[in-house]
């Protein structure tokens, strides 16, 4: 029992396979052989042949062997990752029996499954299988019906979801714990075995189909295509081979089951099964009619449904109680798989369609042709070629772009292309630029436009000759003919008001009230300031920045300084009038830093002695903006405000706030208006921001409520950024701020920029997400946009996609650079299109499917009822697995969910987001919170919303002190976490170390140079610097962690059972938590239960 | 009592009055067949040397109608301690203080000798004097920086304890704090905006935080007057702090494009300086002092757009209704000044540019506030610096030659009531009465606030007589009228001077000689023409003229002899004799003749017209002119081309300009440099002579006049050549035909023609 608990996780895992092998090949067989399997490989093995053709036709051919090897490599990651856990925790747990009890029932399956099918689907199969095992990881959530039945056994399960508990209760209690039993001692072994026996007993199998089946359920179906590409040639091998040491120890057993066990196994269980069935039928009379149907086929045709059936009978009666969290799929192994799999190789883009590397994954880029996925992510790569298609799928087309992204260092950035005074080349049709795609016709004398097909002339200057291929000779030579990112220097045309423009500005303005004062935030904002001016922002190997700087003080009123360089001393002019804001001077204000430097310095040592007395509490908002803006708009450059503010503006001025923080509208209809700005004056305030390119950057230090979802609608519209320092104390929040300054002021901003995306015909982009304006429905407008940016544009359909053509995307991104040179920063992409529904769900990226619900959803907030935004994501999350269900899995019980393999971490991480701090707020999340974060994830990339919404929980004493690497990520439960270590936990926002009642007393000692975990501070937000291991590799740790995210994570040390824990347990998202989100194992049965009912 | 020359001379050096008629006609119907009405020139603080302010305060009479002050024309009861009001016979109990009088010893105000007498209140907290500089930064780098010297050298002249303010403008409007080290800092105003006082005040941080304070702590409400501290200080305080922000002061920094005017914001920048010191310092003396070089160019009380090829109104625009900023403009300004008025304060307008800078617009915040209006080329020249200089001149007590915030009141025995105030005063809309139903220039009130006060402003009161024809007045009996001008004093004292004067009645039909000979021809020349250039200031030109003219035929026809229809038998007397010259350059003046001048050239002449004593606005009428020869010492000859000789040096003093103007030979004399041969010093001392005059008449004048040195044919000798009457001119010429005089080209009539046509006009029976 206390095996069969630990192992369960195995099992679920042994199930779906073992059910897979058995649908699979039906599945299979029907699906591929009849929808795309030439077509969409033909497809693939285009793009893949430089690097993968290799792979496809040995997977074709050799299914048992080669195939298995890649399969089994990929699946070994990705079925880590999926089952992984059971791989893993198998080991964890240790129990060994576990995995062989698994395996059992896992090679009657395949025994059974190969007989019939896998013959006639071998070929056929084959090339699918690898792709298809990859495309279905099913978890069997037995436990769901099961809860559902078991109701009386399955409390906390089934409280969850009411309805079928009280329909399974009556015949559910014995089927579900057989079901469970089942699942946990049968599936897990089919997988490991299949693995296992893929290299050890392909013949026997007719292997390769199930292999094939096996591997893909087993590994992250979607990536294998891809991976295979890459990794076969070179990995596959090696793949496996390191995949194997998992399942060396299961090896043996393997060995071991396939023959007697299997059959052994489905024969008892039959009659359980039957027995259980009928139960089940009966139960599910009413509600399931449906899912009975399918079942006793699928039972009876295949024989392996019974024995799993049977198989879990007799556990039943142990583990019925819960669905094994390690059976469910895992976040940190599917990360961890792509790491191991795709972090070593770079991901060269001249394939069209091709899924990158998680965002998790560190890999280099090359770009050959196609932008890199740092600029641009899709939630898939193939898209459907007709809108019904997609309807059908409801799965999100969009594209998460960052067009200024950071690159690591080792890859270049954007080449800058110079076409002289007639600009970049254009079509003269729907002005697309010229890119890789265009087709050169004509012996190259015209071109025709990839997007709107129009045949454009090739100016003389740029003409040149084709080679044999149809390739412009001198493709190589030009960027815009052959990346997939690069730049053009715009000519006059592309600057406003036909002047090219002058330098950017930052304007520093401070608020100096009362509570700014006492707070010690001016003086030590001032301090910073003075050396921080060295490092504004400048470009390529300039000496100093072009960026002049100017200030602004302000309460209830502002006050501007001339700290022109001829001054002695820099002179304040006051402005009171702030129902009517203007710029009381020009010259003077605005100034090279270098050349004013002692007039700066001076006026920054006198601010804070300026108001060290002041008593002013009250302080006025729009207007400084206004100020800022209008003083852009004088010295007729863009630029960027930094405001530093602490209150809600209540002063009589535009742009005044009240306190309207109420909290009883939560859940109600009005909760909306939370989310809503007060007043319209900050959307206007924030047009003529947008048309003057000044982007505001707001940093908040409120003591109570500001009023975030105004304050932040100007920033939020001009392309700038949010940062919010609650109760700020400059001895415990100064290394934050500052550290967000530094960085915030240093990085290389865009400024005035226009952004416009343009698809091949057949989609088009239709809506936009992200900090920016829209004056019409095409251009996204940004005041400013920085590496951190990041627009999340959506796509449908308004015509039919050609297969064989795939869609494009350009995105233009028209912008001002620091040093003031306008610019073109043009990204491209090449899609594939599909007929099947398949091919979609092959080439999906849930992490960037999240960062599109997510933000869609926090949106939706601003419009609808937080409950209705979240039964929408529920709805639609229900609908892309239904339909996946129906269309593209194997046909199996309706008891098991079959999760895309691409999409097996929809449920967790949208889990994850349903129960957010937005969507379900604790009592303990102020309005302004909820606010913030809406605010910020609006313009998050796929990396940040990643972890943002499912932290990465490290266990520090875990590893060795000496390993460098970081040590793996362990799942956000508090499961997961032993009292005898310390954890650390980030999301890019927040930062703890967790610190459990029991851990070493050495281990304290030199982390917190204490003796004893009871004098450990608790909220500790710095660690002592101490020369030993264990203490420089933890900060070194987060350190790096800390280097790695755009903001600054403040450290904050918990210990367990300590008050502040609860605060820490907020993060462990896959546990169910105290605002009432469902954890994770809950939400799967209840995402089952929608699917069901949507099947039905 | 010799004569009434003496009299009337007698008169003005001790009360600072001179009325039309020194002898009241005692009717209505006489009075108003007088066609001059009855009239007085009052200069309310003429320097008396020799009056030393009693220090204590006046008695009143007891009727709340009545108020008047004990004076000498009071019947006293010493037995009694009672005395009767000489204009409500009210009898009034005198206070406990004066128990001791007798008729030998009688207090001061009973004197005859003291029929003007100044009391000192010690009441109430006295308020420093304040000065507010509203300074034009839109200058030219030289102009700017004359500029800046006059206000840094200004601030040794103040009173040290004096409170200093400073607002400069431009495109924006700044409200300079001065209390602060380090830093400088200053409160910015659009200069588009117009802004309330209360706006201003909230701007300015001056209102709220006293309130609590001063609740909690009742005891202290001293501290109340300095809540504006931060922008006026104590000279003595801050004054290199201000010097060296004057001296920082940089001309206005936003960018003026070609073919544009600098943007000026001359409207707010008032507006400002009265908001401020409404909401600080009510009814306590200040000045706000406007240094402006050019017009307004934006917002409220603008005159000029930008563009320079739209030129500036000019009276042409004007009388076409094309200057479309002018009326708006005019209202803005006529409302500040109203507001100024109305607290006490006063404006003063420094305008020094080539072009017009907008005086016509603006001369009411001078006007109505008693401020001074200068007008000159260039800050940076000797008529600005020292005019500004005088300013703060000082009188034999070494006091500042400037009063505040003074209430003029006029009471009247019960036969005469006041009709009007022609000068630099507002009224105070105080009826009583001694009100006329008729006004003459400001009137319906016995009260006028004068905010701006020096010891040679002069305003014309103008009265009428209401007693019947059928009830006559007793024989003897006597008119009185007393003027009572309350003020502060430049050592911030509160004082109150007292002038109470009497004068005979007569009846015109058995006694017109008596009149006719009290007929003060000076005085009424300057009352007429306060009125016709009172009345210019609102109507037509030509219909001043004619209504002057008409009034000229009138008095004429009243008091000239002659035999009907017969023009050479037309006499007056000597006491008439002078008044017709006195119209006649009368209608040639700038005052009334808008021709060649611009409008702000005209508005600046009739400011001073309107608020000069009668010598000054006899020469302003008809200027003086030295003849300097050989031949003799300096004779004052005729205003007449004849007096143009080539052997004479000139020297005009048209109060606006000093002319001197080197005859023909003479120019040529000087050119040949005989002045520097030894043997011809006494050249040299001719030509030196009208130089030093001039010179004392430069320094004696405020504000300074325009200094020009011209000789025969010299272009500037058009000053001079504008003013003489053209006795000979092109057109007579010949028919004069002497060897003498300079033929004036003009088309103006000259003396001649004019008096025959009067006396045309006079005997005829037809009008």
């Amino acid at each position: 029992m206390n095996v069969n608990q630990s192992a369960p996780p195995v099992p679920p895992f042994g199930q779906p396979q073992p059910v897979y092998p058995g649908y699979h090949q039906s599945s299979y067989g029907g699906q591929p052989g009849s929808t795309a399997p030439p077509t969409p490989y033909g497809a693939y093995n285009g793009p893949v042949p430089g690097y993968q053709q290799t792979p496809p036709p040995g997977v074709s051919r050799a299914p048992p062997s080669s195939e298995a090897p890649p399969a089994s490599t990929a699946q070994a990651p990705c079925g880590q990752a999926a089952y992984g856990q059971f791989g893993q925790g198998d080991v964890q747990n240790g129990p060994s029996s576990t995995v062989q009890m698994q395996r059992f029932p896992g090679s009657q399956p395949f025994g059974s499954v190969p007989l019939a099918p896998v013959v006639s689907q071998p070929a056929v199969l084959q090339p699918y299988g690898p792709p298809p095992t990859s495309a279905q990881v099913t978890a069997q959530l037995a436990g769901m019906q099961i809860s559902g039945a078991v109701a009386p056994t399955l409390p906390p399960v089934g409280l969850g979801y009411g309805p079928p508990t009280s329909l399974g209760s009556a015949s559910g209690s014995s089927p579900n714990s057989g079901l469970y039993g089942s699942y946990p001692q049968g599936q897990a072994p089919p997988l490991s075995q299949a693995q296992g026996h893929l290299g050890a007993q392909p013949p026997q199998r007719s292997a390769p189909p199930q292999a094939s089946s096996f591997t893909s359920p087993a590994s992250g179906g979607p990536r294998m295509p891809s991976m295979t590409g890459p990794l076969l040639p070179g990995q596959s091998f090696g793949g496996p081979s390191v995949s194997q040491p998992n399942h060396v120890s299961s090896p043996p057993p393997q060995t071991l089951p396939p023959g007697t066990q299997m059959t052994g196994p489905p024969g008892p269980p039959p009659p359980m099964h039957s027995s259980q069935q009928p139960g089940y039928q009966l139960q599910q009379n009413g509600s399931f009619g449906p899912a009975r149907g399918p079942q006793p086929n699928y039972g009876s045709p295949y024989p392996g449904a019974p024995t799993f059936g049977s198989q879990p009978g007799p556990p039943q009666p142990l583990p019925p109680k819960r669905l094994d969290p390690d059976a469910i799929p895992s976040p940190i192994q599917v990360i961890e798989d792509d790491r191991n799999n795709r972090g070593s190789e770079p991901f060269v883009t001249g394939v069209r369609g091709q899924v990158p590397p998680l965002v998790t994954t560190n890999f280099l880029v090359k770009d050959q042709g196609n932008a890199s996925p740092r600029y641009i992510r899709c939630t898939s790569y193939n898209i459907p070629c007709t809108s019904d298609m997609a309807k059908q799928a409801q799965v999100p087309l969009a594209a998460v772009i960052k067009p200024l992204a950071r690159l690591p260092p080792e890859e270049a950035s954007p080449y800058v292309v110079d076409h002289g005074e007639s600009g970049p080349l254009r079509c003269n049709r729907c002005k697309a630029y010229m890119c890789p795609f265009m087709q050169f016709v004509e012996g190259g004398r015209r071109f025709q436009c990839c997007f709107c097909s129009c045949i454009n002339d090739v100016p003389p200057q740029y003409f040149q000759h084709l080679d044999h291929t149809g390739k412009r000779v001198d493709a190589y030579d030009r960027p815009e003919l052959s990346l997939g990112s690069y730049e053009f220097l715009a000519t006059v045309d592309y600057c406003k008001n036909n002047k090219f423009p002058s330098p950017p500005a930052f304007i520093f303005m401070i608020d100096v009230s009362y509570n700014a004062i006492r707070s010690g935030l001016v003086r030590l904002l001032c301090e910073e300031l003075k050396s921080l001016l060295d490092f504004l922002p400048r470009e390529g190997g300039a000496e100093e920045s072009a960026i002049r700087v100017g200030f602004v003080t302000y309460n209830k009123v502002l006050h501007f300084y001339n700290v022109k360089s001829s001054l002695a001393q820099p002179q304040m002019m006051v402005v009171s009038d702030v129902a009517d804001m203007f710029v009381p001077l020009l010259d003077g204000f605005l100034v090279n830093v270098s050349e004013s430097r002692a007039v700066i310095t001076s006026l920054l040592d006198q601010i804070p002695e300026m108001f060290a007395d002041t008593r002013e509490t009250e302080t006025v908002f729009a207007p400084v903006i206004q100020a800022g803006m209008e003083a852009l708009k004088a010295a007729e450059c863009a630029g960027k405000l930094f405001l530093f503010h602490t209150s809600l503006p209540i002063a009589e001025a535009p742009g005044k706030l009240k306190n309207r923080d109420d909290r009883k509208l939560i859940n109600t209809d009005k909760e909306k208006t939370l989310f809503q700005p007060q007043t319209g004056a900050y959307q206007t305030l924030a047009k003529e921001c947008v048309a003057q390119g000044c982007c505001v950057d707001l940093f908040l230090f409120p003591n109570q409520y500001v009023d975030v979802a105004t304050l932040s609608v100007v920033p939020q519209l001009t392309g700038g950024s949010v940062y919010k320092y609650a109760c700020f104390q400059v001895e415990n929040d100064q290394e934050r701020f500052l550290s967000d300054l530094r960085r915030d002021v240093q990085k290389l901003v865009g400024f005035d920029a226009v952004m416009r995306v343009r698809t091949s015909t057949g989609i088009r982009a239709v809506d936009f997400f992200g900090a920016f304006y829209m004056s019409n429905t095409t251009d996204v407008e940004l005041a400013g946009l920085d590496g951190d940016k990041t627009v999340t544009v959506e796509f449908k359909h308004d015509d039919r996609l050609n297969e064989e053509s795939g869609a494009l995307l350009q995105c233009a991104l028209l912008y001002t650079s620091c040093a003031g040179q306008r610019r073109l920063r043009i990204h491209n992409l090449a899609l594939n299109c599909c007929t099947q529904l398949a091919d979609l769900y092959r080439n999906c990226e849930t992490d960037t499917l999240i960062n599109y619900m997510a933000k869609f959803a926090y949106r939706g907030v601003l419009n609808s009822p937080v409950k209705t935004v979240r039964d929408t994501l529920i709805t639609q999350c229900a609908q892309i697995l239904a339909c996946y269900r129906k269309n593209c899995a194997s046909p199996s019980s309706a008891g098991q969910l079959i999760l895309p393999e691409c999409m097996k971490l929809l449920p967790v991480y949208l889990n994850c987001v349903l129960k957010s701090d937005v969507l379900q707020p604790g009592a303990e999340v102020t309005t302004d919170d909820r606010a913030y974060v809406r605010q910020l994830v609006t313009s998050m990339d796929v990396a940040e919303t990643n972890v943002f919404f499912y932290p990465r929980l490290l266990p520090l004493t875990k590893s060795p002190i000496e390993s460098a690497t970081e040590p793996p990520a362990v799942r956000a439960s508090e499961e997961r976490l032993s009292n005898g270590d310390i954890y650390l936990l980030e999301n890019g926002l927040n930062l703890f170390l967790w610190v459990g009642a029991s851990v070493q007393q050495g281990v304290v000692q030199s982390l917190f140079s204490v003796s004893s975990f009871s004098q450990i501070t608790s909220g500790l937000s710095v660690l002592p610097v101490l020369d030993n291991p264990l203490s420089k590799k933890v900060r070194g740790l987060i350190d790096s962690l800390r280097a790695q995210r755009s903001r600054y994570m403040k450290l904050i040390v918990v210990k367990q059972e300590d008050k502040l824990e609860m605060l820490f347990k907020h993060f462990l998202v896959e546990d169910k938590s105290l605002s009432g989100g469902a954890s994770y194992v809950d939400f799967l049965c209840h995402m089952h239960k929608e699917i069901r009912q949507l099947l039905s | 009592m010799a004569t009434y020359l003496e009299f009337i001379q007698q008169n003005e050096e001790r009360d600072g009055v001179r009325f039309s008629w020194n002898v009241w006609p005692s009717s209505r119907l006489e009075a108003t067949r007088m066609v001059v009405p009855l009239a007085c020139l009052l200069t309310p603080l003429k320097e008396r040397p020799d009056l030393p302010p009693v220090q204590y305060e006046p008695v009143l009479c007891s009727r709340t109608t009545c108020r008047a002050i004990l004076n000498p024309l009071c019947q006293v009861d010493y037995r009694a301690k009672l005395w009767a009001c000489n204009f409500c016979f009210q009898r009034n109990q005198f206070p406990p203080a004066y128990t001791g009088i007798s008729e030998v010893n009688q207090p001061a105000e009973l004197m005859p000798q003291f029929s003007t007498i100044e009391y000192v209140i010690q009441r109430g907290a006295q308020s420093p004097l304040i000065f507010l500089y509203v300074v034009d930064t839109c200058l030219e780098e030289d102009d700017l920086q004359a500029l800046k010297e006059s206000l840094q050298m200004s601030l040794s002249l103040l009173p040290p304890d004096a409170l200093v303010g400073l607002i400069t403008f431009g495109r924006m409007v700044q409200v300079h704090e001065l209390s602060c080290e380090g830093i400088s800092k200053s409160y910015v105003f659009r200069g588009t905006k117009d802004l309330t006082a209360k706006q201003i005040q909230d701007m300015l941080g001056l209102t709220k935080p006293a309130m609590p304070m001063q609740q909690a702590r009742p005891g202290q409400p001293q501290e109340q007057p300095f809540v504006s501290s931060r922008f006026l200080q104590p000279v003595h305080k801050i004054d290199m702090n201000l010097t060296d922000l004057l001296g920082e002061l940089q001309r206005d920094p936003w960018p003026v494009t070609q073919g544009k005017r600098p943007l000026r914001s001359t409207g707010v920048a008032l507006s400002i300086a009265v908001g401020l010191l409404e909401g600080t310092f009510p009814n306590t003396g200040a000045r706000i002092m406007l240094f402006t070089g050019g017009p307004p160019t934006q917002g409220p009380g603008m005159v000029v757009g930008d563009e320079l090829k739209v030129p500036i109104r000019s009276w042409h625009d004007i009388e076409k209704d094309n200057a479309r900023f002018m009326k708006k403009a005019t209202k803005h300004y006529e409302m500040l000044a109203n507001r100024t008025a109305t607290n006490g304060h006063c404006i003063d307008i420094y305008a020094c540019a080539l072009d017009q800078t907008g005086l016509l617009e603006m001369k009411c915040c001078a006007n109505l506030t008693g401020g001074h209006m200068v007008m000159g080329d260039s800050f940076n020249t000797s008529l600005f610096k020292q005019t500004f200089q005088r300013i703060f001149s000082k009188d034999f007590n070494g006091d500042f030659r400037m009063a505040f915030g003074a209430t003029l009141e006029v009471k009247t025995s019960r036969e005469l009531k006041v009709a009007g105030a022609i000068g630099p005063c507002v009224s105070l809309n105080v009826k009583g009465p001694c009100v006329s139903e008729n006004e003459l220039g400001v009137g319906g009130t016995s009260q006028w606030k004068i905010c701006g006060l020096d010891p040679t402003s002069t305003l014309g009161i103008y009265f009428e007589v209401v007693n019947q024809h059928n009830a006559p007045v007793p024989q003897g009996g006597r008119g009185a009228i007393q003027f009572v001008t309350q003020y502060q004093h430049s050592s911030t004292q509160r004082r109150i001077r007292v002038t109470t004067i009497a004068r005979n009645w007569a009846d015109a039909q058995s006694q017109l000689r008596h009149i006719e000979a009290a007929f003060d021809q000076e005085a009424a020349a300057v009352l007429m023409a306060r009125l016709g250039v009172f009345r210019a200031e609102s109507e037509e030109g030509p219909d001043v003229l004619r209504w002057l003219d008409r009034q000229l035929i009138r008095l004429c026809q009243k008091f000239g002899q002659y035999n009907k229809e017969d023009p050479t038998s037309f006499r007056l007397s000597d006491s008439f004799s002078l008044y017709p010259q006195f119209m006649f350059h009368l209608r040639r003046s700038p005052f009334l003749q808008v021709f060649n001048n611009s409008p702000d050239e005209s508005s600046y002449y009739r400011h001073h017209f309107a608020r000069q004593d009668l010598t000054q606005s006899l020469i302003m009428i008809q200027p003086i002119l030295y003849s300097y020869s050989f031949h003799g010492p300096p004779e004052p000859v005729l205003l007449d081309s004849s007096s143009i000789l080539a052997d004479r040096i000139l020297l005009m003093d048209t109060f606006f300009q000093i002319v001197i103007y080197l005859g023909e030979t003479i120019a040529q004399w000087r050119k040949a440099g005989y002045q520097d041969m030894p043997e011809y010093e006494n050249f040299k001392h001719l030509l030196q002579a009208p130089l030093d005059d001039a010179q004392e008449i430069l320094q004696a004048r405020f504000p300074m006049p325009r200094y020009i040195n011209t000789e025969h044919g010299g272009s500037q000798a058009r000053f001079l050549l504008s003013k003489v009457n053209p006795s000979q001119t092109h057109n007579n010429l010949y028919a004069w035909g002497q060897e003498t005089g300079a033929p004036i080209l003009t088309d103006d009539v000259s003396l001649q023609v004019f008096m025959d046509h009067l006396k045309k006009l006079a005997v005829s029976s037809a009008c």
